[in-house]
């Protein structure tokens, strides 16, 4: 029995246990998440690798231009827009205190084009590519429509990941130089309807003040958040697992992942281009 | 009609493990060409995972696997696609793309694996409907349109589009009516007579077995524990076989493996 046994002894045993167990744990989870950094690099690479590789499927690239593309741009542009008009709001209620209203236009040019436009569009995208990859992909492995297109000799890395990607990567940047153009037009709306500053002398000095820059890092920014969203949608839902629930666990991963990813990516990618 | 030589397809001490979970434990199997093994087993017993391997959708961790006498599990990506294009394969839930029409799911592999052109190959795919009792009307509905049966002939017609010298059937029949399955289990034979293909087909259900198979396989534990013509199927004198082939609840397979 073990009330027979000294009290101490107890009390240490369950503390040792306790902290095996806590180790344990923490040991599982850090192997599952290099695991899974693993597979997901794997992934990527394979994926990098047969963008090179023919044969290509054109009608699938120029369909996920269009997806993601062109039906992105109502949500991006809604998205830039609104941002850029809060913008100018906040920066003079903010501004005026220090007499300093006059940096409005520069304000908002800097952040639309270096954070704001990719983003914002890199997580709006997220939600709405990445979610829709993810999905689709995740029910074409679940109804075994991947494996169908292996024994029909077409590779899923080439039918599937390849047109996603590369879609996702060489559209972003247009979107978002589509965001920022809108964004600081929101900018411009409030600056000149609302706050009665001069359209002119606005227009000349967001011209001015920008540099190719500051444009420029925002749209390799957005090449890459495109990236990070297509690919984490297609490794989600290719690794989904059986049933609704595999498919409604890989669409939510992939949209979270992509989005986490984005945030610390533009930390990086600023850090990279700005000190 | 049987090459006893070189089979079409062996399989030698073939395992495949998921984690601490040994689904096959061993499976030796030969399919002599021209002819139609048929592998039966409860489920969850390495049926699927059998197939799997074979077409190469599942690596398998050790053992060979030779078609035409030539270890596939050692080939390069590259030869390994051009083995790919002898095969079909008939999936259970039909794994039609429901994004593309009846027609282009027909013949997609003579469009991207073949390079057919499209014109050439709508009016190949119209063929094969045929073949499997459908009108040209269906080519251009969407998988979504047609019912359980009809889906099941599509995927058929798809299978053998590409006059495959081997056609995999996972579970041919099932989710269908008896009579439905039935029209299915005819059209098999009839597919696989008319192409001169080796069939390896993987079913419970034994109505199936009887109509399309020449030889039969029984898996039970990830291992091959009996295997013969199918008109030796009720004399094997192997209890499983017999439990399973009479479907009784009570016998040497317990309830628990097999569930």
């Amino acid at each position: 029995m073990s009330e027979i046994a000294p009290t101490a002894a107890r009390i240490s045993q369950k503390s040792v246990s306790a902290v095996l167990d806590l180790c344990a744990t923490v040991g599982h989870s850090v192997m599952r998440f290099f695991g899974s950094v693993g597979r997901l690099t794997e992934f990527a690479a394979k994926a990098i690798a047969h963008i090179f590789m023919p044969p290509w499927f054109f009608k699938q690239i120029g369909r996920q231009f269009v997806d993601i593309g062109y039906y992105s741009l109502a949500v991006v542009g809604l998205t830039t827009l609104f941002s850029g008009m809060v913008l100018a709001l906040q920066s003079y209620t903010g501004f005026a205190r220090f007499n300093a209203e006059g940096a409005i236009a520069n304000v908002v040019a800097l952040s639309m084009t270096r954070e704001l436009g990719p983003v914002l569009a890199g997580l709006m995208v997220a939600g709405r590519i990445g979610a829709s990859i993810a999905a689709e992909i995740g029910t074409m492995r679940v109804t075994e429509q991947v494996d169908a297109l292996t024994t029909l000799s077409v590779n899923p890395y080439k039918y599937l990941v390849v047109p996603r990607v590369l879609a996702g990567t060489l559209i972003m940047p247009v979107l978002v130089l589509v965001g920022d153009i809108i964004g600081i037009f929101g900018g411009f709306i409030v600056a000149v309807f609302r706050l009665k500053f001069s359209a002119y002398a606005y227009v000349e000095q967001t011209w001015n003040f920008l540099e190719p820059i500051d444009v420029i890092s925002g749209l390799i920014k957005a090449a890459v958040f495109g990236f990070i969203v297509t690919i984490m949608g297609c490794y989600n839902g290719y690794n989904s697992d059986r049933g609704a629930q595999g498919v409604g666990a890989a669409t939510t991963n992939a949209v979270v992942s992509a989005s986490i990813l984005i945030l610390i990516f533009n930390y990086l990618l600023t850090q990279v281009f700005f000190s | 009609m049987t090459d006893t030589s070189v089979p079409k397809i062996e399989l030698r001490d073939v395992r495949k493990s998921f984690g601490s979970k040994h689904v096959l434990r061993g499976v030796d199997l030969k399919v002599p060409k021209g002819s139609s093994l048929v592998i039966i087993g409860g489920s969850g017993t390495g049926k699927s995972v059998t197939i799997k391997c074979v077409l190469g959708l599942l690596a398998a961790d050790s053992g060979q696997i030779l078609i035409d006498g030539v270890d596939i599990t050692k080939l390069g990506s590259r030869k390994r696609d051009e083995q790919m294009k002898k095969f079909g394969m008939l999936f259970q839930g039909g794994a039609l793309f429901d994004s593309l029409p009846i027609w282009e799911n027909v013949s997609f592999g003579l469009i991207h694996g073949h390079d057919m052109p499209r014109d050439q190959a709508r009016l190949a795919a119209i063929e094969k409907l045929k073949a499997v009792g459908l009108g040209a009307n269906v080519a251009d509905l969407f998988p979504a349109e047609l019912s359980g049966g009809m889906q099941k002939r599509v995927s058929l017609a798809r299978a053998i589009a590409v006059n495959p010298e081997i056609i995999f059937f996972d579970e041919p029949t099932t989710g269908l009516d008896p009579i439905m399955a039935d029209v299915i289990n005819e059209l098999i034979v009839q597919c696989v007579k008319d192409l001169g293909a080796t069939a390896l087909t993987i079913t419970h259900d034994m109505a199936s077995v009887r109509k399309i198979a020449d030889y039969v396989a029984m898996i039970y534990e990830g291992k091959i524990i009996w295997s013969g013509p199918v008109a030796e199927l009720d004399h094997s004198g192997n209890p499983y076989v017999d439990q399973f082939i009479h479907g009784r609840a009570d016998g040497p397979i317990s309830r628990a493996t097999a569930a």
